[in-house]
Order: C-alpha cells, then sequence, then structure tokens
C-alpha cells in the first residue's frame, strides 16, 4: 500500500516543517513553560509558595509578546494545512492567554484551595497544557488537528474539574463532565468522517472546494452537520448539549468554573465559526436548501432554545455558581445569533459580545470567590446584608450582572447592541429572533437581580463582626474591572475596531 | 451648559462617594447645593431661551442649529462595520420648547425631593449617591438630541430607581421595586430594536452615514425608501410605533399597563414618589412626543382615535380607582393615572390646543402631585399612616397644613385660577375642535367630575368634622383652655415645618401665578408644538409621499 518516500520528497516534508516552525513560536514557547512549571513544581513545595503561580504569570505575559509579533506576519496555512495564523486565531490567541491569566490571579484569592488541596502541584502546568489546547483549537485547519487540540482541551479540563479530590461535588462534576465530553466527541468525530467519507479530505478549505466541486448528497451533508454540531454544542454550553455545565460549574473550583464558562466556551466558538464558515458551503437563502434545512437552520434552533431554556431555568436558582451556569447557556445562545447571521458584521459582533462576556463573567465569579472566601457559602440566602458589609464587592457584582442582562452603562449593553445591530441589517429576515433575544433577556434581568436583592434589600440574621476585609490587591482588581466594564460601555471603539480587525479569517469566502 | 446641567448631580454623587458615610449632613448639603445649582442654571437657560426658534426637526441646511438652542454636539462613536458604512453615536445635547419646561421641571423637582430627603436616616450616603445618578439620568433624557444618548440616560434611570424603592421603602418594597423594574425593561427593550431599526433606515442629510440623530430621524426625507423602518415597508412601520408606544406608554402609565404605579408609589419613601410623579412619568409622554409620534406622523395619524380612547379610560378608570382607595398615597398615585390621561387625550387630538394643552398639563401635573405627594408624606411622617378614616378635623389643629393641602386639591380638581386648569381647558378645547377626538372629549369630561368627588370627599374626611374614634392621635386639652392634637411618637412641630414650608411654598407660589398668568411657560413652547402639529400634519405627509 505505502510507498516510502523518495530521499527528495523527505528533503521537502522536513523543509516545510522548519518554514512552519516560525508560526507555531507562542505554541512552542507554552509547552516549554508547561514542562518549565512541573519542573519548578518539584523545588516549591507546599500550598503557600507563590513561586508557582508567579511564574505561571510571567511566563503566561511572556507568551504575549511572542503572539504579538504574529501581527507582522502574512496570515496563511502551514504544516501541510494543518494550521492557520489569521487574525481571527490571534484574536482568541490574547483572550485565551488573559484568561489563563486572570484563571491564576483569582486561584491565588481562593482560599478554597487552601482549604482542600496540599499542594498545588500540576494545576497550574494544567491550565496552561488547557491553554495550548484552547490555541490550537482556535487556529485548527483540519479535521484531525481539530480532534486532537479539543481532547486535549477537554483532558485538562477533566482533571481540572475534579481537582478537590475530596469534595465529592468536584469529583462527580468531573465524571459527568467526562461521560458527556465522550460521547460528544464520539459523536463529532463520527461526524467527521462522514465528511471525509463525502470528500476524502481534512483539510477545511479542500472541503469546501470539493462539495461545491462536485456537489453533495443534502441528507448526508445535513446529518454530518448535525453530528459535528453535537461535539461543537458540547463546547459552547448550547441547549441541548448542555447537561453537563450546571453541574460542573457548580461542582468544579470556581477558577475553573470561570475559565470553562468564558475561555473553553470561547474556543468552542472559534472552532465552530472557522469550521461552519470555511467547510460547508453556503446556499443564498438558508430555506432554499433542498431539504428546506440546513445547518443556519440548526443553529437557529440551538439559538432560541439556548436563549429561553438557560434564562427560564436560572429564574429557580438557588446556588450563585450554578444560576451563572444556566446564565452562560443563555448567553450562547445570544453569541449563536451573531453567527447565525453569517456576515462580517456578524462576525464582528460575536467576538465583541465574547470580550464583554470575558470582562464580565471573569468578574462575577471573582466577586463569587472573594464572597465565599469570607461568607464559606455560595447559595443566594448567604449573600443577604452582603451589600453593606462588603460594599465594594457588592457594587462591582451589581455592575457585573447589570452588564450580564445588557442594559446601559455597561459593555454588555454594547455586545447585545452589536448582536441585535447584525440581525437587524439583514432587514426583516431575522427580527422575530431579535425580538425573542429581548424577550429572554427581559426575563433574565429578574434571576440576576435576585442577587442585588439579596445583598440590598435584605438583612442577614447573623450580625457577626467577622472581619470582611477583602484585602488591598482583590479591592483593586474588582474596582479595575467594574471600572472597565462601565468604561467600555461608553467607549467602546477599540474593543469593537479590535473584533472587526479579527473577524478576518484565512479562506473564508462569506464577506 | 446643558451638560453642566445634566451631569452636575453625578458630580456631587462623586464628591459624596469621597465622603465617610458618618458625614450624613455634608453628603446632604453637597447634593443640595448641585440640585440648587441645577435650578439656577434651568433660570438662566429659561431667560436665555429664544421662544421663536420651532425645534423639533433640523433648521436650514440640515444642522440642528437654528432649531435647537444650546446645542452640544460632538462626536462620540465612530465605528467601521466594513459593508454597513459607519456607526456613528453623537454626544448630541440640544432643547426645544417641548424639552425646556421639562428640563426646568426636572431641576425644580430634584432640588425640591434632596429637601424632602432630609429626613431619610438609613444609609444615608448610598441615597443620595443614587439620587443623584438618577437626577442626571432624567435630565440627561430630556435634552439629548441622540437616540442612543436617549436610551443610554433612560436605561440607567431604572437601577437607581429599582434601589430607591427596594431598599427605601415600605414593607412590600421587594416586589414594587422588581415590578417597577421588569415592566419598564420590558417596554425599553423593544424600543431598543426599533432604534437599531431606524439607525439602519435613516441616512443624515449633512454627512450621508446613518445616523442616531433623532433631528434627522425626524425629517421623513431623510428616510431610505425600502429600508426596514422606511416609508415602503408600512407592516414594520405600524409595528415599530406600537412597540416604541407601549414602550413610552408604560411609562406614563397608560392602562392596561399601569399596574406597577401604585405599587410603586405606595412602596416608595415621599422623595422618590415626588420624582416618580413629578418627572419620570413625563417621561413617557415626552418619548412619544419627541420620537414617538415625529418619527411615524402617518402612523400617529391612524391611530390617534385609539390613544384618545386609552387616554379616556385613563381618565375614568383613574378616576374611579382613586374614589375607592383608602390609603391616601394610594388616592393621589391613582389620580396620577387619572391626569397623564389628560396628556394623552390633548396629544391625541392632534391640534395645536390639544398639544400646548398636553404639554402645559405635563408641566403642571409635575408641580401639582409633587405637591400632593409631599403633603402626603407629611402626614405620613407624624402619623405613620395614610389611611384616609384614622383623620377627621385636622383642619382646627393644623390650619397651614389645611390650607396648603387644600390649596394643592383644588390645584388637581382643576379649579380655575390655578395651573390646572388651564391645561385642562386647552386639553379639551383641542379635542372637542378636532373631529377625531370629539367624542371621546364628551366622555372624558365625566372625570372631572369625578375627580371633584374623590378630592373633595377625601378632604372633607380628613380635614373636616371630628376626629374619628380611631384616630391616629389624641385630642389633649393644654395649659392655654385651647384644644392641642398630639400624634403618638412624633417629636417634631406639629403644623409644618420650616424645611416642608420651604419645599411646599415655593411649588404653591408657582401653581397659582402660573394659574393666573400661564404665558411665562407657554410662550416658551408654543412655537415647537405649532412645529410638531405641522409635522404631524397629513397634508405635510402626502407632499412627501
Amino acid at each position: 500500500m505505502f510507498e516510502l518516500p523518495s530521499g527528495a520528497e523527505i528533503q521537502g516534508i522536513i523543509a516545510s516543517l522548519e518554514a512552519s516552525v516560525g508560526f507555531f513560536i507562542p505554541e512552542l514557547y507554552l509547552s516549554v513553560l508547561f514542562m518549565l512549571l512541573i519542573v519548578v513544581d518539584l523545588f516549591a513545595k507546599g500550598r503557600k509558595n507563590n513561586l508557582l503561580s508567579i511564574t505561571t504569570l510571567l511566563g503566561l505575559a511572556g507568551s504575549i509578546f511572542f503572539i504579538y509579533q504574529q501581527h507582522s506576519m502574512q496570515p496563511g496555512e502551514f504544516f501541510f494545512g494543518m494550521y492557520v495564523l489569521d487574525e481571527f486565531a490571534l484574536f482568541f490567541k490574547y483572550l485565551f492567554v488573559i484568561s489563563a491569566m486572570i484563571a491564576v490571579v483569582i486561584t491565588m484569592a481562593d482560599e478554597q484551595f487552601d482549604r482542600e488541596v496540599k499542594s498545588i502541584g500540576e494545576y497550574y502546568a494544567l491550565i496552561v497544557a488547557m491553554l495550548i489546547g484552547m490555541i490550537m483549537m482556535a487556529s485548527s485547519a483540519d479535521l484531525m488537528m481539530i480532534i486532537l487540540s479539543m481532547e486535549l482541551v477537554s483532558l485538562t479540563a477533566y482533571i481540572l474539574t475534579g481537582y478537590f479530590k475530596r469534595d465529592p461535588r468536584s469529583s462527580e462534576a468531573a465524571l459527568k463532565y467526562l461521560v458527556y465530553g465522550a460521547v460528544s466527541s464520539g459523536l463529532m468525530i463520527y461526524g467527521f468522517s462522514l465528511i471525509y467519507g463525502l470528500t476524502a479530505q481534512t483539510n477545511l478549505i479542500k472541503i469546501s472546494a470539493e462539495l461545491s466541486a462536485h456537489g453533495y448528497d443534502p441528507v448526508v451533508m445535513i446529518l454530518a452537520s448535525l453530528i459535528v454540531l453535537a461535539g461543537f454544542g458540547y463546547k459552547i454550553g448550547a441547549v441541548p448539549f448542555h447537561f453537563w455545565s450546571p453541574d460542573v460549574y457548580e461542582g468544579a473550583p470556581t477558577p475553573i468554573t470561570a475559565y470553562l464558562s468564558v475561555a473553553s466556551k470561547a474556543s468552542g466558538f472559534a472552532l465552530l465559526m472557522r469550521f461552519f464558515y470555511i467547510a460547508v458551503p453556503h446556499v443564498v437563502n438558508p430555506y432554499e436548501d433542498i431539504i428546506g434545512i440546513d445547518w443556519v437552520s440548526l443553529l437557529i434552533i440551538l439559538s432560541i432554545a439556548s436563549m429561553i431554556y438557560g434564562n427560564v431555568v436560572a429564574l429557580w436558582q438557588k446556588n450563585v455558581k450554578r444560576l451563572l451556569a444556566y446564565s452562560s447557556i443563555a448567553h450562547a445562545g445570544y453569541l449563536l445569533l451573531g453567527i447565525i447571521v453569517m456576515d462580517q458584521l456578524g462576525t464582528q459582533a460575536t467576538l465583541f459580545y465574547l470580550l464583554s462576556y470575558f470582562l464580565v463573567n471573569f468578574g462575577a465569579f471573582y466577586v463569587v470567590i472573594l464572597i465565599a472566601n469570607k461568607t464559606g457559602s455560595e447559595n443566594l440566602d448567604d449573600y443577604r446584608g452582603l451589600g453593606k458589609r462588603m460594599p465594594l464587592a457588592g457594587a462591582a457584582l451589581t455592575v457585573f450582572l447589570i452588564s450580564l442582562v445588557g442594559l446601559p452603562p455597561t459593555v454588555g449593553f454594547i455586545g447585545k447592541l452589536m448582536i441585535f445591530s447584525a440581525l437587524l441589517a439583514k432587514g426583516s429576515l431575522y427580527i422575530w429572533l431579535a425580538l425573542i433575544g429581548v424577550m429572554t433577556s427581559v426575563i433574565s434581568l429578574y434571576y440576576y437581580m435576585l442577587i442585588p436583592l439579596n445583598m440590598y434589600l435584605r438583612d442577614s440574621e447573623q450580625h457577626g463582626e467577622k472581619n470582611m476585609d477583602s484585602g488591598m490587591l482583590a479591592k483593586v482588581l474588582m474596582a479595575l474591572l467594574m471600572i472597565l466594564t462601565l468604561y467600555f460601555g461608553l467607549f467602546f471603539q477599540p474593543l469593537s475596531d479590535f473584533a472587526k480587525y479579527s473577524s478576518a479569517m484565512f479562506g473564508v469566502k462569506l464577506y | 451648559m446643558l451638560s453642566l446641567i445634566v451631569f452636575l448631580p453625578i458630580i456631587a454623587g462623586l464628591v459624596i462617594l469621597a465622603v465617610p458615610s458618618s458625614q450624613k449632613q455634608i453628603i446632604r448639603i453637597v447634593s443640595l447645593l448641585a440640585s440648587l445649582a441645577q435650578v439656577v442654571l434651568s433660570v438662566l437657560i429659561w431667560r436665555a431661551y429664544d421662544p421663536s426658534l420651532p425645534g423639533i426637526t433640523a433648521g436650514p441646511g440640515g444642522s440642528p442649529l437654528g432649531s435647537f438652542q444650546f446645542v452640544e454636539k460632538l462626536p462620540w462613536i465612530s465605528l467601521n462595520l466594513g459593508g454597513f458604512g459607519s456607526l456613528n453615536i453623537e454626544y448630541f445635547l440640544g432643547i426645544d420648547g417641548i424639552s425646556v419646561t421639562m428640563v426646568i421641571l426636572t431641576a425644580l423637582i430634584s432640588a425640591i425631593g434632596i429637601l424632602s430627603s432630609w429626613t431619610i436616616q438609613k444609609q444615608v450616603k448610598g441615597y443620595f449617591i443614587l439620587y443623584n445618578l438618577l437626577a442626571s439620568a432624567m435630565m440627561g433624557c430630556f435634552v439629548a438630541l441622540d437616540f442612543f444618548l436617549f436610551y443610554v440616560f433612560w436605561e440607567i434611570m431604572l437601577l437607581p430607581m429599582y434601589f430607591l424603592i427596594g431598599i427605601w421603602g415600605g414593607p412590600n418594597r421587594e416586589y414594587a421595586a422588581i415590578k417597577f423594574f421588569l415592566y419598564t425593561l420590558f417596554g425599553s427593550v423593544f424600543m431598543l430594536l426599533v432604534m437599531i431599526g431606524l439607525y439602519f433606515s435613516v441616512i443624515d442629510p449633512v454627512t450621508g452615514n446613518h445616523t442616531f440623530s433623532l433631528v434627522a430621524m425626524a425629517s421623513q426625507e431623510n428616510y431610505i425608501k425600502d429600508a426596514i423602518l422606511g416609508p415602503d415597508n408600512v407592516m414594520w412601520r405600524y409595528v415599530a410605533f406600537i412597540v416604541l408606544f407601549i414602550g413610552f406608554a408604560i411609562k406614563v402609565p397608560m392602562f392596561p399597563f399601569h399596574t406597577w404605579l401604585p405599587d410603586a408609589h405606595v412602596e416608595a419613601p415621599t422623595p422618590i414618589s415626588v420624582i416618580l410623579a413629578g418627572v419620570l412619568l413625563k417621561l413617557g409622554t415626552y418619548g412619544m412626543m419627541r420620537i414617538n409620534f415625529p418619527l411615524f406622523p402617518e402612523v400617529f395619524h391612524a391611530s390617534m382615535y385609539v390613544i384618545g380612547i386609552f387616554g379616556a379610560i385613563n381618565i375614568i378608570y383613574g378616576a374611579f380607582c382613586a374614589l375607592a382607595q383608602q390609603d391616601l398615597k394610594k388616592m393621589v398615585a391613582y389620580s396620577s393615572i387619572s391626569h397623564m390621561g389628560y396628556v394623552l387625550l390633548g396629544l391625541a387630538a392632534g391640534n395645536s390646543e390639544g398639544m400646548v394643552g398636553a404639554l402645559y398639563q405635563m408641566f403642571n401635573h409635575g408641580t401639582i402631585t409633587a405637591m400632593l405627594f409631599l403633603l402626603v408624606g407629611v402626614i405620613y411622617d407624624r402619623a405613620h399612616t395614610r389611611q384616609i378614616d384614622k383623620f377627621g378635623g385636622l383642619a382646627s389643629y393644623m390650619p397651614v397644613y389645611a390650607a396648603v393641602v387644600t390649596i394643592a386639591w383644588f390645584a388637581s380638581l382643576g379649579l380655575p385660577g390655578l395651573s390646572g386648569f388651564i391645561s385642562e381647558a386647552f386639553v379639551f378645547v383641542g379635542a372637542f375642535s378636532s373631529v377625531t377626538t370629539r367624542y371621546i372629549a364628551m366622555v372624558s369630561v365625566l372625570g372631572i367630575v369625578f375627580g371633584a368627588a374623590y378630592l373633595l370627599w377625601s378632604l372633607q374626611r380628613v380635614f373636616l368634622g371630628k376626629r374619628k374614634a380611631d384616630a391616629a392621635y389624641d385630642i389633649e386639652v393644654g395649659e392655654d383652655g385651647h384644644e392641642h392634637i398630639h400624634f403618638h411618637d412624633w417629636k417634631g412641630k406639629l403644623d409644618l415645618d420650616g424645611r416642608e414650608l420651604a419645599m411646599l411654598v415655593p411649588l404653591a407660589v408657582i401653581i397659582i401665578f402660573l394659574g393666573i398668568y400661564p404665558m411665562p411657560v407657554l410662550g416658551m413652547l408654543t412655537t415647537s408644538i405649532n412645529k410638531l402639529v405641522e409635522v404631524l400634519s397629513p397634508v405635510v405627509m402626502t407632499t412627501m409621499n
């Protein structure tokens, strides 16, 4: 079967690899950081030692330099079309690196780690490993590469979710995550195999060319799209692939919850956009496909289901982390709206929404950690009277929640504005989707406001003179995130310009 | 000038943020100074206002200058959206005859609200920060000429209001606060969609870009013909008009969207009730006059009859509900619903008389209802109850209070010589002279009768006659042989004290003065109203299409 490659071919392969490595420096750097952290862990024993976390932070900060250098490189594909470098991928690289940094910072603040784990050990190394996986997800242009990078993210995420070994909730969450993850990646790989069967290609751009050139059986294609969507939907936490997320969000260590809810979700979106924008050929009107249904219709169903289900079920939640889990399902629905319109404005809106969600969600989880440090609880009832006892934390959390609802003058409002603008720019085609979007965000106001309601409108039964001061550093960080949320709500041009710049995707024919 | 008047309270709020929360007096004084400065600025604006400029639409050459006054226009955000041109949002303030009256009213009511807040003891610092934020946002709504900016101010009002009712309110405050929040947000999210739709439908004639400018939107020739809200898209224009109208009607509040109002008023502390009734409700009808009607004139024309009917329902239904109330504050709240019905009726008439009456009624209702709520607050402070049947015969023990109440009550029922009469008269003149609303006006006149009924009846039960058997106070015979009354745990002055007089007397003076000589206000608004009527008139519509 196999013919051994000739010497000249091997030479060519090596030359091509050598040329490609130049585009792969941030990933290589992070891999070195990953190994370095394991080595440092051998010397830095004891949980109170901040050596590991500081090394991670500095190392991650260093990677930003290498990512920044990639701006000057020509967008293109390398490693035989396995991997691409474009503005779109760079956007996500920044997003993931900064997410990882924030995750490290809020881990340092979380006192639950002091109680639950003896040694922080490989925790930070795993965060970096997950980061590498996510970066590769955002840059993959080949089915094999997608599977590999997604598995890297998933495996590290399972371990991190179950990091509190003695906490049954944490272990349960990890197991559920693993089971759901295994099923959905299995489905996704099956979908990929169907696509490979149709086209005999694994490269996304070549798949697209093959499908447009030779036509395809729409039934098989829609089946493949549906099955592939199961894998992506699981990563972005959209209904009906969301069942893992409330339990995982509640059980996982809170920094990991924040990391998953922002970065992991964003990586899912990166993949989803790249896959569907490039690999699948597009009909002009989604309703004119042969069987009257295509992947855009599937996304519409997913989006509506997520917005309604996430926002409605959140109404009954009593645990703040669980509440935020359902809210993150709902936000996946809003993000999908930006993808459905399939144009540059929609992509820009989605990327902007991701940025705003990133800022606000990290802020919210950070405050939840600080409050849990003092009260030892994430239950809504234990938030009573906190507004008086922790004024800054209360104010900051209120701002973040208002931003999640999408009220001005916060960045969340601009995110919603951009998404709805993208929908309405299509004329009357998607008005009904925008209507569902705004109506569900009215519903969301009720459960988000439950938190300020408990913090400010109700008094706590216990009047302990407990020290509720969370320290200078925490306060500064909190205030910074709050001010950024408000600032970008009024002067959002830099974020929006960045999102526009980043909407350029290599090989995309949509816009 | 306008920026200053809008942001003064926020600056005061930032100053307060730096003051330690134990320094209650400093916090109050800073707030008071800021609001007094607002009043001074509003008087300066009133003096410098040129009533001959029309406003509403752009002046010559498509520029707001020469039509609007005190215009401040700065580029705020300019986004490149690729194929969709660029998204331009402007920091665009300016006033015309419609808004200048509201600016004065807002400054006045804000200052009186601060005085009334003097008795707030719980979490003073937080209270005044939120209050100042609210005051800024209200003022911003009235002067914003960019839809985006208007929307931002509009939404910023919600959160402070939620907390002000929710933290400092009465026993059922949680319910009232979230109900207010949900109702108003429900109305405003649709406004958001209409705003985006309008943005894609309107071209600024000066720059050639899409725009959020309300001034550009008010001229039908700036619309793209086949855009989503362009003249060809009749159905979506109707839908947009209706959802915008509902958004504003919730704020008014118009039947059947009024149910949040009695709850909010009953639970809110007195100063917040004053703000709510005095200014916030006007935002609903102001929004209709500034945005809803001039942007969709042909739909307005088709729906005048329906709006008039809803106005009449508000007038009569509100009066009936007020008649049935045992709680004095709830009665005043329903009287607000009734009186805002006159505004709707005047707008529905669509002619100059009706519109002038509506706008003048907005101003007068602001001053009169503020007074009513303050007076209810005065008696509630003393007696800790507002039940009408817990009083009786108060006039002989609190003569000053009774006199002020009488002025306010009579102003509210529209006694000639007080300001309410003139505006209601204008509304009815307008409504009768319009063919559309003639019969509606005939029915609505009944509202005046019922209005007189509940006001006079409550006046009689509280102030005249003898003390009721289970009244909230005891009668003692003092050393001088005269009878005095004594409220159980009230240490202050029995009759109105200096602070209360400082709040009430200016309002009473304004009400009486504007009842005798309304020209200072009417003179400012007639040119703009005539322009608005011209924009809304069907003649202009047919020449354009």
